[in-house]
């Protein structure tokens, strides 16, 4: 059975370009000192792999890559880095024999995945692209007599076109406990990161008080007296 | 060479390079970033196994893993200001506490 992903022309050409851009600046975003300049090889890493997931057809998964990749975990990156002052803090060490051991980690994890992909002892293509593209959505709608009494239901069948409405209706209807559960997990990280991010949990009022009114008000207090003299 | 090897190369590659920033780099923002490069490659081979298996499930679970990706990059980036304001400091080898 024919491989589904068949690059061939123009789409081999895109893998190419694209995948080695990405490969590039994933590279950089580890080997730039400046964590700026990271993030925005990370910026770049994750367009390319937008890219490629269009390219492979998974339209829907491309554009929540750029909206919340690309628009939102960016976005916080970017905000802390200039929140911290990397000029101030000390340089990092050029080689340690951590780094060396982290480099030898990694082709030995590549060699073990390299192995395993060269194998190609996956389970068989299932080729119909259709699954992708379709899904089939049931509506029932009961039909009441005069009476008020159910005689009959009766039911729509209509088949959804395009790769984002399949993910829609896989999303709500076969997944949507987890859906819920995730929806659940980001109310619970928003809270966690507020209550972390916080400057300080007990600080009491006269602090939070900054100190421009702080000191209005102590003047006030003083001219009150002078004048009451 | 089959093409849906080519993207899991690509995948592992890019896996890869994120592991390894992980355990070579000391700055802890730039931890959390390669971290992100290791869920992305992850997203890359779903989605590949998602058309050679023709099962919309391979696009199912990026969604799910680019909101776990979310709430982790939130509440990591909390955790490095907050160490920035009482340490001064996002070295990853300045913090070992609870090395015990």
């Amino acid at each position: 059975m024919t491989d589904p992903l068949m690059l061939t022309g123009m789409s081999l050409a895109l893998f190419v370009i694209v995948g080695a851009v990405a490969l590039a600046s994933s590279i950089l975003v580890v080997s730039m000192r400046n964590p700026v300049h990271s993030a925005l090889f990370l910026l770049l890493t994750f367009l390319c792999v937008a890219i490629l997931f269009v390219s492979m057809g998974a339209e829907f998964v491309g554009a929540v890559q750029v909206l919340v990749y690309a628009g939102g975990i960016m976005v916080l990156f970017l905000f802390v880095v200039m929140l911290i002052n990397v000029k101030t803090l000390p340089q990092e060490q050029k080689f340690t024999t951590g780094s060396l051991v982290g480099v030898l980690m990694g082709i030995m994890l590549f060699m073990i995945l390299a192995i395993i992909l060269g194998s190609g002892k996956w389970a068989p293509t299932v080729n119909d692209p259709d699954n992708l593209k379709t899904a089939t959505m049931v509506k029932t709608t009961p039909v009441v007599d005069a009476n008020g009494a159910t005689v009959q239901t009766e039911t729509v069948t209509r088949e959804v076109v395009g790769n984002a409405e399949a993910v829609g209706m896989a999303l709500y209807r076969d997944y949507l406990v987890p859906f819920e559960v995730a929806s659940l997990f980001l109310l619970v990280g928003m809270i966690g990161a507020i209550v972390i991010g916080k400057r300080d949990l007990h600080a009491s009022e006269e602090e939070a008080i900054p100190d421009f009114i702080a000191k209005k008000v102590h003047d006030e207090e003083r001219l009150k007296e002078v004048i009451g003299a | 060479m089959p093409s849906t090897t080519a993207f899991l190369l690509l995948s592992a590659l890019m896996f890869t390079v994120g592991l390894v920033g992980v355990t070579v780099r000391r700055n802890m923002i730039t931890v959390l970033m390669c971290l992100e490069l290791m869920l992305n490659a992850v997203n890359i081979n779903l989605v590949a196994f998602s058309q050679r298996f023709s099962s919309l499930e391979g696009q199912v679970f990026p969604v799910f893993i680019i909101t776990i990706a979310a709430g982790e990059a939130a509440v990591g980036l909390a955790i490095i200001i907050q160490l920035y304001r009482l340490r001064n400091t996002v070295n990853v080898d300045e913090v070992t506490e609870l090395n015990g």
